[in-house]
Order: structure tokens, then C-alpha cells, then sequence
């Protein structure tokens, strides 16, 4: 585990000065965990386990734009399960269950790979569809098609940081709709 | 949507900076400092003795206990803008002003009273007080708000409440100028009253807006 929380707090460092292969390493990394922490929430809660990748998606939302809160000399993991309990809790409430989560259950999480029962994330999916034209296609285009921000720039005869204006209010504001929903 | 594909495009918005929440809740009071200044010099203005005040250590003892209120108030509520943390180990910071008062109280009561404790308690502007507080407090609220929302705090009718907290010594600093009651008891019992209404507001609104 400690080995694990300082390759993370490695990884967010390297992500924070500019390096995206890096972030993305990390956001692989610990999406299992925050599957396993979901799963566990939402069984205790007495809710279907197979509704934790929206859970997983709406932590990595939020983890993704409060970045910025994170102290980069502190260790990365308790942030990133203080983001996760939140959003768990705020799902459960959601769901119409008031439950008590416990920070270790991320801490003591063993990964968890997408089980074949898990049922596929469609929160994130509905609301990309009431973004504005221009944000859903951008977020479309490098998420669904991956294709990079210049590719995505020259499909849509746009310059390339009006894509990435586009890609960052697109994915502000799917958080800010899911959190209102 | 699947997973992998979501992290793909936040993987490619990486490049993305979001300014830090000390300077986006700077920016904010620095916006909304003048519309609570300008309240005061309309409704109120400093008060015209204010020379021969500045000599009386009471009167200046109001502004450390304001000024000590918000800083405080602005110290815990970055701390409480991250996520992983909570108020333990920083709420004694807000007991700074309250140990000053307590202080100053002390200090009144060893000197001879000029008037009846009862007098001073309940002062003269107490019904200003209540009202100028807190209203000139609102912009500053609202600025603390949405500095607060560019951070991540997870308990957020506590962060609200301390933005409360933070708007109210800003306000209280610039009614106390105004205010020709200095004694301490009176500051313990009418700013405190005013402070406390601006929290609770802070507290109910922060629960709304504070979410994330």
C-alpha cells in the first residue's frame, strides 16, 4: 500500500508540471480502487453493486478539476479518498440512503477490474448529450473516437486551444449537471 | 460512456490550470471590498471624534479583535478548502479574537468606571450595530462564496459558516470606525450577535453553493 500511495503521489507530481501520460497512468491506476470502494459502498447501503462505474466516473470529475486543492508535498492518497467519500456519500444520498462511509474503505481497497455483471456507466454518457454542440463534440471526439486535440482542432476547423477552451467547459459543466441531476 | 474513455479525455486536459482558491477568494474580496466601503460612507461614515478616539486604547482594541477575526476566519477557510483536512488542530485560531475580547473585558473592569456596566453593555448603537454588520457584510459573503467554490471543502456548512465568520470581522472592522460604543462589553455582546447571524447565513448558504 505505501509503495502504491508514493508511485501515486509520483505520478501527480509529474502530472501536475505538464506530463498527461503521466496523469493518465494515474487516473488507470486508481480507477480499480475507487471501483472496489464504490462497490463496497453501494452493497452496504443495500443498493446494486452494478451501478459503481457512475460512481467511479463522477469521483473522476471531480478528482480531474479540483486538482488544484491538492498540496503537492502532501501524500496524494488521503486527498484523492477524501474526494472519493465524498462523492460515495453524495451517490448513496442520491440514491435515497443516508450511510456512513468510512475512509478505509478506500484505503484498504484491493483493486477491483469492471466485473461482467457491472452495468455500463450512462449518467456521464446522458448528460454529454445536453452539453452545447460544440462541447459535446469536442468531448466526443477525443473521448469516444480518441482523437487527439490537433485532429479534433482540424475536424472541426477549429484552432487548438478553442478545442481544449471547448474540452474543459465541456467537462466542467457534465460535472456541474451531475451534480445538480 | 466507459471509464478508459472518460480518463482519455481528462488525461488530454491536463494542460488545464485552475487558479488557486487564495487567489480567486482574493480577487473576490478585492471586487467586493468597495461595495461594502461604500454602504458604510452612505449610511455611515467614521465617526467625527475619531481623532480624540485613536487615543483611547478600547476603541483601538475593536480593530484587533475584527481584524483577528478575519484573518483567522481567512486562514482556516483555505485550510478547510482542501478536502483531506478538517477543523481540528485549526479551530483554536478563531478563539484569538474571543481570547482578546476576554482580555479586553478584564482590562475595562480593573479601571474606574466612568459609567454603570449595565450602560455600556447595552451602549447606544446597538440596533445600527445589528443591522450594519451584517449587511455590509453580504457582498464580502458572497465574494468568500465564491472563492470557496474554486477549492473542494467537504463539510460545506462548515467552510460556509467560517466565510461567515471571515465577512463579518471584514465588516465589523470598518462599522467599528463608525461606532462611538468601544467598551468591550459591548463589542462581546452586539458584534458578536451580528457575527453570529452573518455565519449562520454563511452556513446555509455555503451547504448549497459549497457543494462540489
Amino acid at each position: 500500500m505505501r509503495e502504491r500511495d508514493e508511485e501515486w503521489t509520483d505520478l501527480m507530481r509529474s502530472a501536475i508540471s505538464g506530463d498527461s501520460a503521466a496523469y493518465h497512468r494515474l487516473l488507470k491506476a486508481v480507477a480499480p480502487v475507487l471501483r472496489a470502494a464504490a462497490r463496497r459502498g453501494l452493497a452496504r447501503a443495500g443498493q446494486p453493486v452494478d451501478q459503481s462505474e457512475d460512481i467511479v466516473q463522477d469521483i473522476l470529475l471531480a478528482v480531474h478539476l479540483k486538482r488544484h486543492t491538492w498540496d503537492a508535498n502532501a501524500p496524494f492518497a488521503p486527498w484523492l479518498f477524501a474526494i472519493a467519500r465524498n462523492k460515495l456519500i453524495d451517490a448513496l444520498r442520491r440514491r435515497g440512503r443516508r450511510v456512513f462511509v468510512n475512509i478505509d474503505d478506500f484505503a484498504e481497497t484491493i483493486p477491483s477490474e469492471p466485473a461482467a455483471e457491472t452495468v455500463p456507466a450512462s449518467e456521464v454518457a446522458a448528460q454529454l448529450q445536453s452539453l452545447p454542440a460544440r462541447q459535446r463534440d469536442v468531448v466526443q471526439s477525443i473521448a469516444v473516437d480518441s482523437a487527439s486535440i490537433k485532429d479534433t482542432a482540424a475536424k472541426f476547423a477549429m484552432s487548438e486551444g478553442a478545442v481544449r477552451v471547448a474540452l474543459h467547459r465541456g467537462l466542467a459543466s457534465l460535472t456541474a449537471r451531475l451534480r445538480e441531476q | 460512456m466507459e471509464t478508459d474513455r472518460l480518463i482519455r479525455a481528462l488525461a488530454a486536459d491536463n494542460a488545464h490550470r485552475s487558479p488557486p482558491v487564495g487567489f480567486v477568494l482574493t480577487l473576490a474580496l478585492l471586487a467586493a471590498a468597495p461595495v461594502s466601503m461604500a454602504i458604510f460612507f452612505a449610511e455611515l461614515g467614521v465617526r467625527p471624534d475619531v481623532m480624540t478616539a485613536m487615543r483611547n486604547p478600547f476603541f483601538d482594541l475593536k480593530f484587533l479583535v475584527t481584524l483577528a477575526l478575519a484573518i483567522s476566519a481567512i486562514a482556516v477557510s483555505l485550510h478547510l478548502s482542501r478536502p483531506e483536512t478538517s477543523l481540528h488542530g485549526w479551530a483554536w485560531l478563531l478563539l484569538i479574537p474571543a481570547g482578546l475580547l476576554v482580555a479586553g473585558i478584564a482590562g475595562e473592569m480593573m479601571m474606574p468606571a466612568r459609567l454603570p456596566m449595565m450602560t455600556r453593555l447595552v451602549g447606544s448603537n446597538s440596533r445600527v450595530c445589528l443591522m450594519a454588520i451584517p449587511l455590509m457584510s453580504l457582498p464580502l459573503l458572497a465574494a468568500s462564496l465564491i472563492g470557496l467554490r474554486q477549492g473542494a471543502p467537504t463539510r460545506p456548512a462548515i467552510a460556509g459558516a467560517i466565510a461567515g465568520l471571515l465577512s463579518a470581522g471584514l465588516a465589523a472592522t470598518l462599522y467599528a470606525s463608525h461606532c462611538t460604543d468601544d467598551s468591550p462589553l459591548f463589542v462581546a455582546v452586539w458584534y458578536t450577535i451580528a457575527t453570529a447571524l452573518v455565519s449562520a447565513i454563511g452556513a446555509l448558504a455555503g451547504s448549497r453553493v459549497l457543494r462540489f
